[in-house]
């Protein structure tokens, strides 16, 4: 006769890291965003290569604020990374901390981002290069944009006592996203104020 | 193998009762059954409608919303057919006929073709899976209510007699502000990146419910094809539409806001466009026909009453078939003007495609051949699949070598090796899919006779119609012109393609009669009328809402057959297994080797993906419009709502006792 058991094996519920569902899901969400930064950096070596005879027409964009930004965004992964283990091991007001000052860190890349836009001698409309320049660290720009806007919100979350010391998959996820965003920057830099200077 | 496998005709003698009246061979123990229903059945009213989550439901809607459009789009091609009918015709203007053949193909290609797979895998991923729902139901709703948004997005502006006009391909310069000044293109350009976040987080979830939700057992060997077919195609278009989806950025910031991408004046490339386009196109091609394909691999055997022939080659060659698809998109451009060192490479590589993609063919015309074959109507389409497959594949391969697609690009010799392509191994492919699982889907069969009606009414018209454009495309016809003189020579095979073209219409019709004639009167189908080896066919026709009462554990490729096939001791168990009923909750396994590692709990109805859709509308339509502020209070209300979307709830039990079925 068949019947219902309840056995005294577990399993866990929705898990954590690669157990659970959501991490894969952010494996897709990697995939087709950075496909996306191959296809944006593809189109830049396309019209430079295809185009002007001077690729960028402008000379190589200046080091003088691109380098402190990489330096606090960079840092900021760092930071985040030691607040979501300190949160890990219960040390919650460490962990809020640690997210508080990456988002200041974020919040200082935007801000010299937006200033380096400001003094640019050219327009989104310019040329080709202009635009490509534009569209490539604008694109990079508000992915950072969402990522601080995720973890601002997880910071308020934090702080009002919704997401508590159980709630490890959502500062896991935030974290990922904003070190994927970081790893980005990484090739944009690279693609925009390195490879101009090497070629 | 005959015990199980009996055909329906010795049944007849129960006319009226059901093709299969045997219990499902998943049990579904009353008790059982109403505590599930309890917790998994939708929410009565509008929040039901709006908010379900629940996989069969969403694959339906996929499938009944691309057959509005392909319906839409054949209404569309007919309109063409009547003007050229006739040389010299009058019933629609160049303007017209430029965006009628436009919108016929966006639909089709975007709003019928790729949507419609959606919805079969949808529908029958978890299914045969033996799973309960898809890795994310929530996105699940997501992508198909982006998908009706952005379908009535690209169709808004079609009654103002503003629709894309551009062709499918939308190729600059012809599409920038200088040449198409109108709305079109910018609902074009709009629509597709709309429609490429549904794509997208479709295509993840498909991914994700791969690697996780499947039947304790259910190994990577064992899957059906079109789980092959449909988690290639998807992991194609996460690799895929980004492209489209940033040429289209591009050419709307050209026409909007005035950059140089593709205007060569301010120093950009015309051609950048067509290889962002074809980067995205080629592999998307594939993505249209590998989940089609794979359908036919999983339900033609049925018919044949034997399995597949050479699974492993056949699942092989579906993923050889996409790596290979990402490396022949200039065979697009052959007559751009490219270097010949590239042209060289990917016309060997166009050539060499030709053979993953030929292994489906052998392997279909083997287990034809090797089977008892049972001439049903979902056989006889299956079986054409086949012969259009082989003729849109051949004229295929030979536009790979380019002096012969120097000869006949632009002409409609290509026309009728791509509608041989994708009408011969998409649409007859589906509808053969419907006959065989509408009585799945509803419980009931369709009527035999009228579907042999159904089929020789759209196999003789699609051949009438198709088969004498190679010819028209060989004595030099070009495509996309809306009319031709008398004196060309082209008068009587254009006729003869229109009156094709109706009679495949009529089939179609048809076709859609005999649906609603199953649905109200067709004869109840019981769990198996096929007798076929899946796990979709182990439960009750329709499915209960949670699929399973018993979480099956699989241990052979044909659950089903495995006393008819005897290919060893092992026996999948589908009486005893896994009981999950500790609320709204399915089982996780391990990525590869299906081991169970992780109970995970299901959202119930929900408005946010209904939500997030609105929210998109509206940003995409004020970004059409130009107005900033509208713009701004969509993205606002879209960010508002992921942020519910997210929101955490009370941290559930870190682990959860087993509870099982024996």
């Amino acid at each position: 006769m068949s019947e219902t058991r309840t056995l005294d094996d577990t399993l866990p519920v929705h898990g954590r890291g690669q157990i659970g569902t959501p991490w894969w899901g952010m494996l897709c969400l990697f995939a087709t965003e950075g496909i996306l930064f191959a296809y944006l950096i593809f189109s830049y070596a396309y019209l430079g290569s295809q185009g002007y005879s001077d690729w960028p027409p402008y000379g190589p964009p200046s080091l003088s604020l691109s380098i402190p930004a990489t330096i606090l965004l960079v840092g900021s992964s760092f930071v985040l990374e030691w607040a979501k283990r300190s949160s890990r091991r219960g040390k919650l007001g460490l962990g809020r901390l640690g997210l508080g000052t990456a988002i200041l860190m974020g919040a200082g890349f935007v801000t010299l981002s937006l200033k380096e836009w400001a003094d640019k001698p050219f327009g989104l409309a310019d040329s080709s290069y202009s635009s490509i320049y534009f569209l490539l660290t604008g694109t990079h720009l508000a992915h950072v944009a969402l990522g601080l806007a995720a973890l601002i919100v997880l910071l308020v979350w934090s702080l009002v006592g919704r997401v508590g010391a159980g709630h490890e998959q959502h500062r896991t996820l935030a974290t990922w996203y904003w070190h994927f965003v970081d790893v980005v920057w990484l090739f944009v830099f690279a693609t925009v104020y390195v490879s101009p200077r090497l070629i | 193998m005959s015990a199980i496998l009996t055909s329906p005709r010795d049944r007849q003698g129960l006319r009226g009762a059901p093709f299969d009246p045997k219990p499902p061979a998943s049990p579904n123990p009353p008790d059982i059954a109403e505590r599930l229903e309890a917790l998994w059945r939708e929410a009565p009213g509008p929040l039901g409608w709006f908010g379900t989550v629940d996989h069969k439901t969403i694959g339906i809607r996929y499938i009944i919303t691309s057959f509005v459009f392909l319906i839409l789009g054949g209404l569309e091609a007919l309109v063409m057919r009547i003007q050229l009918a006739q040389p010299n015709a009058t019933t629609l203007t160049p303007e017209q006929y430029n965006q009628l053949f436009s919108l016929h193909g966006v639909t089709m290609i975007f709003l019928y073709a790729m949507p419609v797979l959606s919805g079969f895998s949808n529908y029958l991923w978890p299914l045969m899976l033996g799973s309960r729902d898809m890795a994310f139901p929530r996105l699940n709703a997501l992508s198909y209510w982006l998908f009706l948004g952005a379908g009535i997005f690209l169709y808004a502006s079609f009654p103002l007699g503003a629709a894309p006009d551009g062709g499918w391909f939308g190729y600059v310069p012809n599409t920038g502000r200088e040449f198409s000044p109108g709305p079109n293109i910018d609902i074009y350009t709009l629509g597709l990146i709309f429609l490429g976040i549904s794509t997208t987080v479709g295509a993840a979830n498909f991914v994700v419910t791969l690697l996780r939700m499947r039947a304790p057992g259910m190994s990577v060997n064992r899957l059906p094809i079109l789980i092959w077919g449909t988690l290639t195609a998807s992991i194609a278009n996460l690799f895929a539409v980004p492209a489209v989806s940033l040429a289209c950025l591009m050419l709307w910031l050209d026409r909007n806001q005035g950059t140089h991408f593709f205007d060569i004046a301010g120093g950009g490339q015309p051609l950048l466009w067509q290889h962002l386009f074809w980067l995205f196109g080629h592999p998307w091609v594939y993505a249209i026909v590998l989940p089609a394909m794979g359908m036919v691999s999983d339900a033609l055997p049925v018919h044949c009453r034997r399995p597949l022939v050479g699974y492993t080659l056949v699942a092989t060659a579906t993923v050889a078939t996409m790596v290979v698809g990402f490396g022949v998109w200039l065979h697009h451009m052959f007559a751009t003007g490219l270097p010949v060192l590239a042209l060289s490479f990917f016309s060997a590589a166009s050539f060499v495609i030709a053979i993953p993609s030929a292994v489906s063919v052998f392997s279909w015309i083997a287990t034809i051949y090797t089977g008892r074959v049972r001439l049903t109507v979902p056989f006889l389409f299956f079986a054409s699949v086949i012969l259009l497959f082989v003729i849109g594949g051949v004229s295929g391969v030979m536009t790979a070598s380019l002096a012969f697609d120097w000869q006949l690009t632009d002409t409609y010799f290509i026309v009728a090796h791509l509608h041989y392509v994708l009408i011969g191994i998409n649409l007859f492919a589906v509808v053969g899919a419907i006959y065989h699982w509408l009585p799945k889907m509803s419980g009931r069969m369709m009527d035999e006779r009228l579907g042999r009606w159904v089929f020789g009414f759209m196999f003789l018209g699609f051949n009438l119609a198709f088969l004498p454009m190679h010819w028209l495309g060989l004595i030099g016809m070009p495509r996309r012109v809306w009319t031709y003189g008398a004196d060309m020579g082209f008068s009587t095979t254009n006729l003869v393609i229109s009156i094709g073209a109706f009679v495949f219409a009529i089939g179609i019709l048809l076709f859609l009669i005999n649906i609603a004639t199953a649905l109200r009167s067709g004869r109840p189908a019981g769990p198996d009328p096929w007798g076929a080896p899946t796990l979709e066919w182990a439960i009750s026709s329709p499915p209960p809402v949670y699929n399973f009462a018993i979480i099956p554990m699989v241990a052979s490729r044909h659950p089903l057959w495995e006393d008819a096939l005897d290919e060893g001791a092992d026996r999948s168990r589908l009486a005893t297994g896994f009981l999950l009923d500790n609320g709204k909750e399915t089982l996780g396994v391990t990525p590869l080797d299906g081991e169970p590692d992780v109970i995970l709990k299901m959202p119930g109805d929900t408005l946010l993906p209904f939500a997030l859709s609105v929210a998109t509308l509206i940003l995409f339509s004020a970004l059409l419009f130009r107005n900033g502020w509208i713009a701004a209070f969509g993205g606002a209300a879209a960010i508002l709502t992921l942020i519910l979307w997210f929101r955490p709830h009370q941290a559930p039990e870190a682990r959860e006792k087993v509870r099982i079925y024996e």
